[in-house]
């Protein structure tokens, strides 16, 4: 285990628990992540994991303990939730895209109207990003018009044109044909090499091991493991892990 | 035929009558029903209670008790108006904006959910989430059945005829009454001048609906 510095925590949950209805689907966790720090969340289908990432932007709520991004306990409600909101970066499985804007404004609409940033600079702004995740000839165009790899992309753009401090992912590439996910995973590589704090709900091993700082693995809405890749993907300690990482190999 | 030709000022006088009040009203309830559908999902739960239960009074009851309640209650309660017409208005928006209401909200419903998590994901709050990505999208959806509200409300607006409004039907009256010996081509006259609004709401419907649709 990597050590942590408490105060240190960009992100940082406490004795988080939820159900859904009689289902327990987190588990009193304790999740610190660092400014910088990349941490994939992994772990088999139901344990939790997509739960855990929606709550840390109340996409889900949670019923006991506390999220805090950057030493401020999220909001139940109202203006400062959405402030905070803007701060956090999520990436969906189903990309979710303005279906009725066109590329460039799905990026621009979120400076634009949240942060104020005038029409001009955000265009800019958003024709840099786009351009930076290799979209940038498609601007104009609508989502539906764009493969899912590409629409995955600029939702990517999308997150970052907020100036996010950190990014949640969660599944980005499960939805997505197999020649796609690459495209997709090197912009994810490249945010991650630039610094950037991100949380990724993740079943792309190879990304774990190449990018991630911590590798968590999540059963039952527990955490139990967090390790480095290295730690988790060669000596797992529990045999939850075990048996999950067996599972992988065999195929 | 000669009692249509002969009347024909008088057919035209009434069809913009209904033409009048059906645009005015068409467009105050379109702006009510849209605003009583976004009460309804909106996370106050007065808001919510208020639309549910406008909606599900003025959905249920007849156009008729509306058109009493705006030319006879009203007035006793202190709200005059030196035209019948305002009355048939009133009635006639406040009637046709709960099925609007209901319409928005069924094209509300089917934006997937996905959207509104996105819009909310960079920071939106709910009038922005619901103005700029979850409307935009369900009014083009609803297209369809908002254009059948629209057709319902020309129709219906030939209940003001009966509260002393003069439009196409309280005209379509008057003539028959005067021309016992013509009253089936006097009717046939008022139907094609009803036709004259309505089919063309129709073909509208079908070309906004292929203009606005989005793909997914």
């Amino acid at each position: 285990m990597t050590t942590h510095v408490p105060g240190d925590a960009l992100v940082s949950l406490n004795a988080v628990n939820k159900h859904y209805g009689q289902l327990h689907v987190l588990k009193d966790i304790n999740l610190q992540v660092r400014k910088g720090e990349v941490v994939v969340v992994i772990g088999p289908s139901g344990s939790g994991k997509s739960t855990l990432c929606r709550a840390i932007n109340r996409l889900e709520t949670i019923e006991g303990g506390t999220i805090s991004i950057d030493g401020k306990v999220l909001p139940a409600e109202g203006k400062e939730l959405a402030q905070l909101r803007a701060d956090v970066g999520m990436v969906f499985q189903s990309f979710n895209l303005f279906a009725h804007k066109t590329i460039l404004e799905n990026v621009t609409l979120g400076p634009i109207k949240v942060k104020g940033v005038a029409k001009a600079t955000a265009d800019k702004d958003a024709m840099a990003l786009l351009e930076r995740v290799g979209v940038g000839h498609q601007a104009p165009k609508l989502p539906a018009q764009l493969s899912g790899g590409q629409q995955q992309r600029v939702a990517i753009a999308r997150a970052l044109a907020m100036k996010p401090k950190v990014m949640l992912f969660d599944e980005p590439t499960s939805a997505l044909d197999p020649e796609m996910i690459n495209e997709v995973l090197d912009v994810m590589i490249q945010l991650a090499k630039e610094g950037m704090t991100m949380i990724v709900v993740t079943h792309e091993m190879g990304f774990a091991r190449k990018a991630a700082d911590r590798v968590v693995f999540m059963a039952d809405g527990q955490i139990v493991e967090d390790a480095t890749p290295e730690e988790f993907f060669t000596n797992p300690k529990s045999d939850r892990a075990k048996d999950f990482l067996s599972k992988l190999l065999t195929h | 035929m000669d009692v249509i030709l002969e009347n024909l000022p008088l057919y035209w006088n009434g069809f913009l009558r209904t033409l009048f009040l059906s645009a005015v009203s068409g467009v105050i309830a379109l702006v009510l029903g849209t605003l009583l559908a976004a009460a309804r999902v909106s996370p106050v739960a007065a808001l919510r209670g208020f639309s549910m239960v406008y909606v599900e009074v003025l959905r249920n009851t007849p156009l008729t008790i509306a058109f009493f309640f705006a030319a006879i209650v009203l007035p006793r309660l202190g709200v005059t108006f030196e035209q019948f017409e305002v009355a048939a208005i009133i009635a006639l928006s406040t009637y046709t904006a709960a099925f609007i209401a209901e319409a928005v909200r069924s094209g509300v419903n089917s934006v997937p959910v996905g959207q509104a998590e996105a819009a909310r994901s960079i920071g939106m709050n709910f009038g922005q989430v619901l103005n700029l990505i979850i409307l935009p999208q369900a009014l083009r959806t609803v297209v369809p059945p908002l254009i059948n509200i629209l057709i319902a409300l020309v129709k219906n607006s030939s209940v003001a005829g009966a509260f002393f409004v003069l439009e196409l039907f309280g005209y379509g009256r008057q003539l028959a009454n005067a021309n016992g010996d013509a009253v089936i081509p006097v009717l046939l006259g008022v139907a094609f001048f009803y036709l004259l609004l309505t089919v063309p709401l129709g073909i509208l419907a079908s070309t906004v609906e292929r203009k606005v649709a989005i793909a997914r």
